[in-house]
């Protein structure tokens, strides 16, 4: 082993590779530092500084997110020093924007004018939509933050509403970058970036567009990368308030052939969002806009829920004895006056491998003809 | 994919998603890979971005992904085979090929660069409108790379010469040494989620699971003795296409069909309703009333993927999972119950407790399937071929050696595509999907959200071709070929090229497939829907109906 590659962090000894940062060796080995700006597999941006820690022989905390792992460095990651600090990032932070989550410590009645106009906008009326899935509360319960202490900033720039799938609350953007970052280092769609400057800085869309008149496709990669409640699936806020839980469950996106890998997220048997897995192939994460948002299909009231026989025409349900029967009789008959090779099955590039291997089988051993295919070709 | 296959012996993506972010040339043909395959295309945009990897395009389109391309190539139409060999004309004449790797690896050299020596740049320019000094260039970056990865997708494959030009990108890929290395091969990308696990199961009239020919005697034994039937049929049976003629000419009397519509999907739409109408039996299986199901004698209610377990072969032959995570509305069943069931009426037993028992059965059937079981699968995706249990998948095909032994050069001629404009119809017409839409919408047209970024049909017209029509943006057009007629707005975009428009096939309500070509190649029988050749006119504002 090389000792010119080894890192000393809170005490113990890690070797490290060229090019990793203090946080990936810190992470590789299950040491907990934490991130708020940091998305994996981009530059990092320093923007957050809640991932700080004290390393030897420097005069100011480091951000270890950005911050190479040299040799004989040695790092502390929980000193008294790095929790105020960090304590306090959290705090500036959580009074930045309009975070009323419960965090805040506030009543409803202590909550400002244009958050209550906010929130009406919103058509969410309660809480921040995050509520319970945002990094920044997160951090604010496990570091015991004192919210009183700072008056929430207003924000100037309004919810903006006018698409059909994400909506962009910035009153609630934290200016971490982690969306730019997602939208220019991870799609490469380059449809947003930072505007302005100083206390007017914000994240834009070309020159300050709606993302539907920007380069937006509407990937949904900014949503998934933002820590907090400013970018928000529309979705979230028109469904109703449900006391069931709602479950994740892994599966494979039925659109392309990619075959992303995606949560569906579901609550009284109905699908409410999906997401993207992280860390694993083929998207790590990603997903594009048929994916992550087109999933109103399976639950719509135009499914087909029973059997349908034709007469005179017109369709009339039906029990499953009496169609299958009938398909059974037919297909039997006509085999028998016309022979097997007057049937044909299509089978489906939509079903699964199990349904088309089941689907061939009757083909060829029940009907007793090849004549099966599927629209590949199509 | 009969053009991999005749080449490699195996048609398939032959190396991994991933590479394309360990390559130093992309070469992207006939895919518009940004709006139909988006999560794929990240990695393209990444190495280009961020990793020096340079990339080309071909595509008379200006689609986004040119954006993003060192060389942006506008051939004519339907004219691969001649740009293809030309790059091989050049590649070989500036000794750039992998002379090594043809000798030890390959068969047919020689008939080959004999076939593409006409195809000199000058020649090629004259066929495809690429100037040459754009073809050379080309042709150089490719030809040095020490990896290059050939993306293509419908765009090569949706013409009467579908198999050649296939052929045409697998002898190029060999001639440089690129098939068998990390970040090189030849890439379909399948346009349907589980279009590579249909085809892997035998959803084929030629063959069973794992392209285990119906031909072959001992095949045909084995599975017999497997499904417990004395005996199999021999003969292969039809594609979709000729059964449709078939159809027509009212031989075929029943059509089974689960989870298509090709009422929207196929060609020369009109010919296919006839040939529908002519069947005394149709039965669909789906999940919604499509246009197919309407002229249906009986309709059965599928569940979704979302209501399912079973797996998915994605487009680099990676066996994923796919998991229930609610009930089917309804009576609605998976559709493999459904079709064990009326088996079961017909006389043939079908008995699995699940699609776990399923899958138990294609390991035990299938080589190239035997070591991809669902408890594998749990933790993570597999490439086949994957022989036994203990085997972790092949995620880069034709390593050191092809599947078939050597590799196989094929000489082609370049062939015009079957139908060019002339003076009735004046204008090239291709056809293919946008971002927001789904084959035949049956599933995005459900989501108001895609519905309201991509509301309807429309033809896109170049500038120049807009004015010489003196058509505004919106004007509405009427649009017709030697097959049919259908109306549509006109989008005045800079994606499109002089003299070609392009349509979206999703819409059933101007459904483009009612003017395509339905000509096929003659041995995938694809038909040519990115070529044919339509007549514009200004057409009266009609109200558009539900
Ligand atoms: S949805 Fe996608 S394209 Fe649009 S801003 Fe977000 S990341 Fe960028
Ligand atoms: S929108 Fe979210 S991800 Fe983007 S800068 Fe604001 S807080 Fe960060
Ligand atoms: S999320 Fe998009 S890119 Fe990924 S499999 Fe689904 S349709 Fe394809
Ligand atoms: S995570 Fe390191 S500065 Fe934000």
């Amino acid at each position: 082993m090389n000792s010119q590659n080894i890192i000393v962090i809170d005490g113990q000894e890690f070797t490290f590779n060229q090019d990793d940062t203090i946080l990936q060796v810190a992470e590789r080995n299950g040491i907990f530092i934490p991130t708020l700006c940091y998305l994996k597999g981009t530059s990092p941006t320093g923007a957050c500084r809640v991932c700080l820690v004290e390393v030897e022989g420097a005069r100011n905390l480091v951000a270890s997110c950005a911050t190479p792992a040299a040799s004989d460095m040695v790092v502390r990651t929980d000193t008294e020093r790095v929790i105020k600090a960090r304590k306090l990032n959290i705090e500036l932070l959580l009074a930045s924007g309009q975070h009323n989550c419960l965090a805040q410590d506030m009543d409803m009645d202590s909550w400002t004018d244009f958050q209550l106009r906010a929130m009406e906008t919103n058509e969410h009326k309660e809480l921040c939509p995050a509520h319970g899935d945002c990094r920044l509360q997160d951090l604010a319960i496990r570091y015991q933050v004192n919210t009183n202490r700072f008056l929430p900033t207003e924000t100037k720039y309004s919810i903006e509403n006018v698409n059909p799938f994400i909506i962009r609350d910035f009153s609630r953007c934290i200016l971490c970058g982690r969306c730019v970052q997602a939208c220019n280092e991870v799609q490469v769609n380059n449809a947003i970036s930072y505007g302005y400057r100083g206390s007017t800085l914000k994240i834009v869309a070309k020159a300050d567009l709606a993302l539907k008149d920007s380069d937006c496709v509407f990937c949904g990669e900014c949503i998934q990368a933002c820590p907090v409640g400013a970018l928000i699936p529309k979705q979230d806020l028109l469904k109703e308030r449900s006391v069931s839980k709602t479950k994740k469950v892994h599966t494979t996106c039925s659109y392309c052939g990619v075959g992303c890998q995606i949560y569906l997220h579901v609550r009284d048997n109905k699908v409410v969002k999906v997401t993207g897995v992280n860390d694993i192939a083929p998207n790590f994460g990603s997903l594009c806009v048929k994916g992550r948002f087109g999933y109103d299909f399976v639950n719509d009231k135009k499914r087909l829920k029973t059997p349908l026989i034709k007469e005179n025409g017109t369709f009339r349900e039906a029990s499953w004895d009496e169609a299958l029967d009938l398909v059974a009789d037919k297909l039997k008959r006509i085999k028998d006056e016309s022979g097997p090779d007057a049937i044909q099955v299509l089978t489906s590039a939509r079903t699964t491998n199990e349904e088309n291997y089941i689907a061939q089988k009757f083909a060829r051993a029940v009907i007793g003809t090849n004549n099966i295919d599927h629209c590949a070709r199509l | 994919m009969a053009g991999l296959a005749a080449a490699f012996g195996s048609g398939a993506m032959t190396n991994p998603i991933e590479d394309l972010e360990k390559t130093n040339v992309i070469m992207i043909v006939g895919s518009n890979t940004t709006e139909n395959h988006p999560v794929l295309s990240s990695y393209i945009k990444r190495a280009v971005t961020f990793k020096d990897t340079k990339l080309i395009v071909f595509d008379p389109r200006k689609i986004d992904i040119t954006r993003f391309a060192t060389h942006w190539l506008r051939p004519v139409l339907g004219t691969d085979v001649a740009f293809i060999n030309g790059m091989m004309n050049v590649i070989i004449k500036e000794n750039l090929y992998a002379k090594d790797y043809v000798q030890s690896r390959t068969v047919g050299f020689e008939e080959l660069k004999k076939k593409v020596e006409k195809y000199t740049p000058e020649y090629v320019e004259e066929i495809s409108g690429i100037p040459k000094d754009q073809l050379i260039d080309a042709a150089r970056l490719y030809g040095q790379a020490p990896a290059a990865s050939i993306v293509y997708a419908m765009g090569i494959t949706q013409h009467t010469t579908g198999t050649d030009n296939v052929k045409s990108l697998a002898n190029l890929a060999m001639l440089c040494g690129n098939m068998g290395i990390t970040g090189g091969g030849v890439n379909p990308l399948r346009g349907q989620n589980n279009v590579q696990g249909a085809c892997d199961m035998g959803g084929l009239p030629n063959v069973y699971t794992g392209y285990q020919k119906v031909g072959d005697p001992a095949v045909r034994e084995r599975m017999a003795k497997a499904w417990g039937v004395e005996k199999l049929p021999e003969k292969p049976g039809l594609t979709v296409t000729d059964m449709m003629e078939r159809a027509h000419e009212g031989k075929m009397k029943a059509l089974y069909i689960i989870g298509e519509n090709p009422m929207v999907s196929d060609p020369n739409l009109g010919h296919v309703k006839k040939s529908m109408e002519n069947l005394d039996f149709l039965v669909v299986q789906d999940i919604f009333l499509t246009e197919t199901a309407l002229i249906a004698d009986v309709v059965l209610p599928a569940a979704s993927f979302a209501e399912k377990k079973g797996t998915f072969t994605n487009t680099e032959r990676k066996v994923q999972m796919v998991r229930k995570a609610l009930d089917p509305p309804g009576q609605a069943k998976e559709d493999w119950e459904i079709i064990a069931d009326l088996s079961r009426r017909m006389g043939y037993p079908m008995e699995y407790a699940n699609s776990r028992a399923i899958m138990n059965e294609i390991n035990e059937v299938t080589p190239s399937y035997r070591g991809i079981t669902y408890d594998r699968l749990e933790t993570k995706g597999l490439p086949w071929p994957c022989p036994a249990t203990d085997h972790p998948g092949t995620p880069c095909l034709h390593v050191g050696k092809f599947t078939c032994g050597l590799g196989v050069f094929h000489a082609i001629d370049y062939i015009p595509p079957a139908e060019v404009p002339d003076d009735e119809y004046p204008l090239y017409l291709t056809t293919g999907r946008v971002l927001y839409h789904f084959h035949t919408g049956t599933m995005t047209m459900k989501s108001q959200g895609l519905n309201e970024l991509a509301p309807e049909c429309f033809v896109e017209i170049s500038q120049q071709d807009a004015a010489s029509y003196n058509l505004h943006e919106g004007s509405n057009l009427k649009i017709s070929s030697r097959r049919g007629t259908i109306e549509a707005k006109a989008m005045i975009s800079e994606k499109a090229v002089d003299g070609t428009v392009f349509i979206p096939f999703h819409y059933a309500k101007a459904a483009a497939n009612t003017l395509t070509n339905a000509a096929l190649d003659p041995i995938a029988r694809i038909p040519e829907y990115k070529v044919c050749a339509i007549r514009l006119e200004k057409a009266q504002p009609v109200s558009i109906q539900e």
